[in-house]
């Protein structure tokens, strides 16, 4: 069945409330208006105002409250509308949700799941367009997701919800109409490794989310250049499942890691480091990266497309490893 | 039962919890400066009242959130002093298994939730507590302590509004000792009346005397009695005052000796200890047991924390997730 990522995250949602009856969501606007980005529309019609909870735009508060309530035996799924705007709950999640299980001496879990979209793309400027994924992939205690596929839309939240600790899944704001096909009975997906969505021999494209589109389109070109690119999704920001990546480095030999963060200290800087210190005498040239311009994300389309990570320049990256133009 | 009957005995009850918390912060700063216990150490003297009266009002189904600052309400909520003492010496035996020292004392079983050290981090919690308890139909009320420092804090005014408009079960607990470490209060709120701006939220809120442990309980009461019949959230600003400085790190120069003198003469142990001879209730035999019973009791706490065992290196990473269930 053909389906967007929107549908099937909002076809995640719906199965989540119907399944366990712990799970609510919360967050700004998700019920009365249908969710920012229309993902929740229909739940609240269809679940009532106790578990599809508008809140008060006060960030800190419905993240903390989504923690305490986890403790307290819920299963909340809150929802913050862009990862610019998390940053007011910064203190929830990195001093309370990624520290209590540790601090406390393992009693305290925190079955928590937060969704926000993430990245840029829509002409929507420096405050509702950032890629800081990677700064929670920087803290212990979280696990970090990024669907960029249909079926991990659907399926992700799902293995999310079983999981005792904190999740945080980063929607990308370009995804949502992307359509893709879905069987009837998809249930979940798993959250623990990263996926070869292309395979090939010559080099190894490494992204995720919203450039995960755009590497497979590079991959199509060089394809008609005779350079055969494996594209990995990364899927699971933290832990970063490195078996994966390694094992496709070590046949091709080369990587160029795609993302949309800004390149100083982030996610693209990882990943070269892990390949760098575990598969250095495989590579036959330094890895690459196509990242986003160091600059807060400008309003003007032009700007902003040449701020972002583009085909052009992930096909550039790659003739360049292979010693072409 | 003493002569004295059910009044009496509740009487002596909680001037024995009082002398518990004095006694065993006073054991903490010896052991301090004998460099047992180490980190950041916030202690609890002058201010016991407050967790003592408070905690009176609670059962064991009810929710406890705390700050830094949380020996007192570890050992008034029933964590055992041995549980306290080896957390801050850092030993696997500790409330934390020694992962959280003093600031960081949780205990699952009696739903004491911290021991939290961002100042106002954790109202939120608190709100979701009280959250989860009304969503799963439990009549439980979550007790939030937290200093007036906190009141300038966004956290404080997005939890209040959001415990008010859904009608948490929240006993909101403001600990008012006049200094946000070295800060005092009228030199950080334009409005110093903090019961107006919990009131500003449509709750009901009040100020009481926290240093008399009857007043504190009297409050405690009505407020969660108010909270179990369904009336939503209550704020008690709890006026009180620390005796000794913020921590042992501070030389305490902000506050003037006369200020100190003046709250040590309403110190919450000498008030009730005196209430309760001059009422007939207390005899010098019942004080000589009550101290000696603490004394056995730290005493205890502390051969217990000092003979405890710290977790192998090897464990390091144990508990940044959650463990498979076997």
């Amino acid at each position: 069945m053909k389906t967007t990522y929107r549908e099937a995250m909002r076809a995640a949602l719906r199965d989540a409330l119907v399944r366990d009856e712990r799970v609510f969501l919360m967050g700004e606007d998700i019920g009365r208006y249908g969710g920012c980005f229309a993902v929740s529309l229909g739940l609240l019609e269809e679940f009532g105002p106790e578990r599809v909870r508008d809140t008060p735009l006060s960030e800190s508060a419905f993240v903390g409250a989504g923690i305490g309530a986890a403790l307290g035996g819920m299963r909340p799924i809150v929802e913050i509308m862009t990862v610019n705007f998390s940053l007011l709950a910064l203190d929830q999640i990195v001093n309370n949700a990624a520290t209590l299980l540790h601090m406390s001496g393992g009693q305290l879990n925190v079955p928590l799941v937060i969704r926000m979209t993430t990245g840029a793309g829509r002409q929507l400027a420096a405050q509702h367009s950032h890629s800081l994924e990677g700064w929670y992939a920087h803290i212990p205690g979280l696990r970090v997701l990024a669907p960029a596929t249909v079926q991990d839309a659907r399926g992700m939240l799902w293995t999310a919800l079983c999981d005792p600790d904190p999740v945080l899944v980063f929607e990308h704001g370009s995804l949502y109409n992307v359509e893709g096909e879905l069987s009837e009975t998809a249930g979940p997906t798993d959250i623990d490794r990263a996926a070869v969505v292309r395979p090939g021999t010559d080099l190894t494209l490494i992204t995720y989310g919203g450039t995960l589109p755009k590497t497979l389109d590079a991959a199509v070109e060089l394809a008609a250049e005779g350079i055969e690119a494996e594209v990995i999704d990364l899927r699971t920001l933290r832990p970063l499942d490195v078996g994966t990546i390694l094992g496709s480095v070590v046949r091709t030999h080369r990587a160029v890691v795609v993302d949309e963060g800004w390149r100083s200290g982030s996610l693209s800087a990882e990943v070269s480091a892990r390949i760098t210190e575990d598969a250095f005498y495989d590579l036959d040239a330094p890895v690459a990266r196509v990242c986003s311009a160091e600059v807060p994300m400008p309003y003007a389309k032009h700007l902003e497309d040449a701020a972002l990570p583009q085909v052009p320049a992930i096909v550039a990256a790659a003739r360049g490893l292979l010693g072409g133009p | 039962m003493s002569a004295a009957g059910d009044a009496g005995e509740h009487g002596l009850h909680l001037l024995r919890e009082l002398v518990r918390i004095r006694r065993f912060e006073e054991r903490c700063v010896e052991l301090y400066s004998a460099a047992e216990i180490r980190g950041f150490v916030h202690l609890y003297i002058g201010e016991e009242a407050v967790a003592v009266g408070v905690m009176q009002c609670l059962t064991a189904d009810d929710a406890v959130v705390a700050t830094y600052r949380e020996h007192g309400h570890a050992l008034a909520r029933g964590i055992p002093a041995r549980a306290v003492m080896a957390e801050m010496y850092g030993r696997v035996e500790g409330s934390s298994r020694g992962r959280g020292g003093s600031m960081h004392i949780f205990d699952r079983a009696r739903r004491f939730y911290g021991g939290n050290a961002i100042v106002g981090g954790g109202l939120p919690v608190a709100a979701g507590l009280a959250l989860a308890d009304h969503m799963q139909g439990r009549a439980g009320v979550t007790a939030c302590f937290f200093g007036e420092g906190a009141v300038a804090e966004g956290e404080f005014h997005e939890t209040m509004n959001l415990a008010a408009l859904w009608r948490l079960p929240v006993l909101f607990c403001c600990e008012n000792n006049l200094y946000a470490m070295g800060t005092a209060l009228d030199r950080s709120e334009s409005e110093t009346n903090l019961a107006y701006k919990a009131a500003a939220y449509e709750m009901p809120a009040w100020a009481v005397d926290g240093m008399d442990v009857l007043a504190v309980e009297e409050a405690a009461a009505r407020a969660t009695t108010e909270i179990r019949g369904g009336g939503g959230p209550v704020f008690l600003e709890l006026r009180t005052y620390r005796f000794r400085a913020h921590s042992m790190y501070d030389p305490d120069r902000y506050r003037a000796k006369e200020e100190i003198e003046a709250w040590r003469a309403r110190d919450p142990v000498a008030l009730l200890r005196d209430r309760l001879r001059t009422d007939g209730i207390l005899t010098e035999e019942d004080l000589e047991s009550i101290e000696a019973e603490v004394a056995a009791e730290i005493d205890d706490a502390v051969a217990f924390a000092g003979a405890g065992t710290f977790e192998p290196v090897e464990d390091l990473t144990r508990f940044v997730y959650s463990e498979p269930v076997t």
